[in-house]
This record gives C-alpha cells, sequence and structure tokens, in this order.
C-alpha cells in the first residue's frame, strides 16, 4: 500500500496536479474569509472562522473530484490497471493507497488555513476570545467530509476510464449526498413528519452537528460507513473485469 | 511444471474466446503462442497472470493455482502486457523503484542497477518514459518484469510495432530470459518462433491446433508440396485420391484441384497420364512447397 501512496503523491507533485489544487483551495478561502464583503470576517463584529467551514464543503465538492478524477480512471485508460492488479498486492491496497494519497493532498491544502485561526486569535478583543474547542470540532468533522468526499470521488474515477467522466459523477454525488437529503426532507410527504431521518442520510447533518464541536459517535460512524461503502464498492468495481 | 493450462474456457458472454485449451511449459522453455489476431492468445495469457478468471477449466503458474493461491501464483509471474502499459509521467528508475515496492524487494537498489545494466537502460534511467522510444520503453516493461526474479515471464507480444533492429534487441533479450526461466511469449511473426523458441502452440478461435516442437512442426507441415491441378473438364475427386502419394484432394472452384502431396514426391508426370488416360484436357499444373508461414496458414485458415 505504501508504494501506491508514495507514487500517487510523487504524480501529485511532478505535475502541477497537486500545486493547482492546493492553489485554487487557498486562493478561494482566502477571498471568502478575508476579501469578499459579504463574507469576509473583517467586515464582521465577530472573532469566529463559520465563513471557512462553511464555505470549504462547496470547494471541496468541486476540489476533491477534481483531484481524484484521474487516480483509477487514468490507470484504466492507459492499461496500466492490468500490471497493478496482476502484482502480489490486494485490490484494497491499492484503493487503500490511492484514497490515503488523495486525502493526504486535500490536508495539505487544509493545512495553512491554521493561519487563519492563528490570525483571528490575535485579532480578538480581548485576544484569544474565540470558540477554540469549537474549532478543533469544526476540523474534524471537516476533515471527515472530506474524506467521505475522497471515498466519493475515487469510487467514481473506478467505474469509468474517462477522466471528465470521473470528475462530473463524483462532483453530483458528493453534491447529492451532502446537499439533496436535506432539501429532499422538505418535500411534503417527510416534512413535519419524518423529515429528520431523511436528513440524517445527508452529510451535511452530520457535518453541522461535527461543526458545532459536538464530537457525537452517531456522526463519526456515519462518516466511517460512508467512506467504507465507497471504499468497498471501488474495490467490488475493480473486480468487475472478473464478472 | 512451471505453467500448466488445462481445458482452459473463457466465455463473453456468448462468445467463446478460448474453448478448451491445455498446455503445459517446463522450466527453462521458451514457448511461442502462435495464433491470428482474435485466436485467444491475450485471454490466455490474462488468465495465466491472474487479471481475468477462467469460465471454466484451470491455469497454474509454479504449481499455485492462479484463482485459489492468487497472490503465490503472481509473486513468481513476470507479465509485459500486450502494447506495454507504462506510466509516461514517471522517470525509469523511479517506475522501477515503484514496481520493486510493489513486490516489497528487499535491497531493491542492487536488483534495479542490475536490470537496467542487462536492458541497457544506463543512459535514459534519468528520463520520462514519455520521451523513450518505442524500443526503449519495450526495454522499461522487460526490466519490470525481470525486477522481481520471476520463474515465469509472460510477454504478449513483446516486439510488436518495433523497428527490425529493435525487434533484434529485444529478441537478444529475451533469448537470455530463456537460459533460466520459463518464457511463454505470444506472436504472430512466424520467423521469430523460429528464432527463440523451442515449442509452439498455435491456437485457431480459441482452440488448439497444434503443439509441438518447432522442428516437428516444420517437418510435418514443410514436408508437404502442394500440387494445382485444373482440367477443362469436371473429374471425379475420388479418382485424384487414387493418384500414387496424394494426401488430401481439395476443390478450389470449378475444376481446379490442391492435392497434397509428401515434398520429395513429385507426380506431375502420373497427373499428366491420368490426364491422358481419362481424356482429360490439363489446363494447369504446378507444384509448390509449404513455407513456414504457410504452415501457420494451413492451421489457422477458417
Amino acid at each position: 500500500m505504501f508504494a501506491i501512496f508514495k507514487k500517487e503523491i510523487n504524480t501529485f507533485f511532478a505535475a502541477p496536479i497537486g500545486y493547482i489544487a492546493i492553489g485554487a483551495f487557498l486562493l478561494l478561502m482566502g477571498l471568502f474569509v478575508w476579501f469578499f464583503p459579504d463574507s469576509s470576517l473583517l467586515e464582521g463584529e465577530y472573532a469566529h472562522l463559520d465563513t471557512l467551514f462553511l464555505m470549504a464543503p462547496t470547494i471541496f465538492m468541486f476540489l476533491i473530484p477534481a483531484v481524484t478524477m484521474r487516480s483509477l480512471a487514468e490507470e484504466k485508460q492507459s492499461g496500466t490497471i492490468e500490471l497493478l492488479v496482476t502484482r502480489p498486492i490486494s485490490d484494497w491496497q491499492i484503493v487503500g493507497g490511492k484514497f490515503w494519497a488523495c486525502l493526504t493532498l486535500v490536508v495539505f491544502a487544509l493545512l495553512p488555513t491554521v493561519l487563519y485561526y492563528i490570525t483571528v486569535y490575535q485579532l480578538g478583543a480581548p485576544k484569544g476570545n474565540l470558540d477554540s474547542g469549537g474549532i478543533l470540532g469544526a476540523y474534524i468533522g471537516l476533515l471527515f467530509l472530506a474524506a467521505a468526499f475522497v471515498a466519493v470521488g475515487i469510487f467514481a474515477s473506478s467505474v469509468t476510464n474517462n477522466q471528465i467522466t470521473a470528475f462530473i459523477l463524483a462532483a453530483s454525488l458528493c453534491f447529492f449526498l451532502y446537499l439533496a437529503f436535506d432539501l429532499l426532507s422538505r418535500l411534503p410527504i417527510f416534512y413535519g413528519r419524518s423529515d429528520d431521518i431523511v436528513q440524517a442520510f445527508g452529510i451535511q447533518h452530520h457535518y453541522e452537528s461535527m461543526s458545532r464541536g459536538v464530537l457525537d459517535t452517531r456522526d463519526l460512524v456515519y462518516f466511517i460507513s460512508i467512506i467504507a461503502l465507497f471504499l468497498a464498492a471501488t474495490s467490488l468495481s475493480l473486480q468487475r473485469r472478473k464478472w | 511444471m512451471s505453467v500448466k493450462v488445462s481445458q482452459l474456457v473463457k466465455t463473453y458472454g456468448e462468445q467463446r474466446a478460448v474453448n478448451g485449451i491445455t498446455f503445459e511449459a517446463r522450466k527453462g522453455e521458451v514457448l511461442g503462442f502462435l495464433g491470428p489476431n482474435g485466436a485467444g492468445k491475450t485471454t490466455t495469457m490474462k488468465i495465466v497472470t491472474g487479471y481475468l478468471p477462467p469460465s471454466e477449466g484451470s491455469a497454474a503458474v509454479c504449481d499455485f493455482d492462479v484463482t485459489k493461491q492468487t497472490m503465490e501464483a503472481r509473486a513468481c509471474v513476470g507479465y509485459l502486457p500486450e502494447h506495454n502499459p507504462l506510466y509516461k509521467e514517471m522517470y525509469v528508475r523511479e517506475y522501477l523503484e515503484f514496481a520493486a515496492g510493489l513486490h516489497r524487494i528487499v535491497s531493491p537498489k542492487k536488483r534495479i542497477d542490475a536490470m537496467i545494466e542487462w536492458t541497457g537502460l544506463g543512459s535514459h534511467q534519468h528520463k520520462h518514459i514519455g520521451e523513450l522510444s518505442k524500443g526503449y520503453r519495450q526495454r522499461v516493461g522487460l526490466a519490470q518484469a525481470m525486477l522481481h526474479d520471476p520463474a515465469v515471464l509472460i510477454l504478449d507480444e513483446p516486439t510488436s510495432g518495433l523497428d527490425p533492429n529493435q525487434i533484434v534487441e529485444i529478441r537478444q533479450l529475451i533469448r537470455d530470459l530463456g537460459r533460466e526461466k520459463t518464457v511463454v511469449f505470444s506472436t504472430h511473426i512466424l520467423a521469430e518462433v523460429e528464432a527463440l523458441c523451442d515449442r509452439a502452440i498455435i491456437i485457431n478461435k480459441g482452440q488448439l491446433v497444434a503443439d509441438a516442437p518447432i522442428e516437428t512442426l516444420k517437418q510435418q507441415f514443410a514436408g508437404q508440396s502442394i500440387l494445382t491441378v485444373e482440367f477443362a473438364e469436371t473429374v471425379n475427386p475420388i479418382q485424384l485420391r487414387e493418384l500414387k502419394y496424394v494426401r488430401k484432394v481439395e476443390n478450389l472452384g470449378k475444376n481446379r484441384w490442391q492435392l497434397t502431396i509428401p515434398a520429395q514426391q513429385d507426380i506431375r508426370a502420373d497427373v499428366f497420364a491420368f490426364a491422358v488416360a481419362q481424356k482429360l484436357t490439363l489446363l494447369e499444373l504446378r507444384k509448390d512447397t509449404f513455407s513456414v508461414e504457410e504452415v501457420f496458414q494451413q492451421l489457422t485458415k477458417n
């Protein structure tokens, strides 16, 4: 698994894709948090990082599929998948190596935003007047959300050998998983009766609960299940040649 | 037995790509896998390397069944797939390091150096694979296949698309391999089989049509001549069959016949006498001897 992880990371940073992904994330995030008047922290009166945690899922929805789209689709396109799956490694190791590599890249993109926290911490009046515990919880939530999106993205990349198809499929799936259940719950047949159950299927519900800084095992179990489900589906999709 | 394939069947929907193939390759043998395109060569190789499961029958490498003891079987096979897929954006050495990691080779540096030297990639090892010529890419493909020192090498059309000089170089590498390893390679170039193999397997439409040492194949078929005869009148093929030495009679259209006879015999005079005796008008009488190419064509003719 480590050999694949290392190769993927090398590929990200040998080609511009790694730098572009990190740069694009930080540029968009910087604009939202510090510059655009509607969302800028500097325009507001409170010391918080809500903008970051509000905008990050939307940016990830497009950015993560862009990072994951080539992971398996390109191997299938070029035929290198044939050499990979005939080596003495399991399909799980291939999927796992790709998953951790993409997640690592996303973490690299997220890491510099710690500077935002430090800045806001310094700007607070009195200094340090912000909900640090809540922010830590929100970071953990964001990490799980990113991991879920990466799993979805790798799955999408495994069902096609076209990277564009993989991107569109992954972005749609991420959008659906993140927002659709919440929107569906407003349908008259659910509203007021089972809307909370429908909402609980969506990522947003669990992410928002974690963003409040509450680490609930139900949310963790939800995220881990989503990740495991999509990675298992990826592994199954690799096995499809055998059907 | 290094490679053992028995009663192998692979079906894609309705189509039978491989239909009951059985063969073996012993240790230290170079086995040529011949057949026209679409005969099932690649499918058979994909099954032996564990990429595809067989629909029926079994395949084993180094006595490990490819479906039941997959990991053990995979560890003792080096594989060069058709079209030699490579990561174009990786450096030659980087790619070999990656392959070494996948095989968990203990001290990879020494082994990689040895492979680079063997394939003559020394001056290219710090280039992107995408920059290399086709011949050098093929060397990279062979280097990765040999990296973990496998007992069995499966090479799918290792020389296709190369220029004549590159073909000679790659053949030399395969010949080197054949000294210690079991090599199974597919090709549709017959001269290649003659130059490299001890034994050849010919398959057609998913079925085995020949499995014999090259010499035997040549004697068996190259020992035949073909006589093309045309008469102006209709002839009963049974009469032709009764001519001395005739092994086979085939109709080539209207009154044209093809007679198969042993190469050392010449029955043209007898055919002429036959025509005179039967009061037939002889329009054509030609004798051809089989080349290796024609052996192949004979065996794989539809």
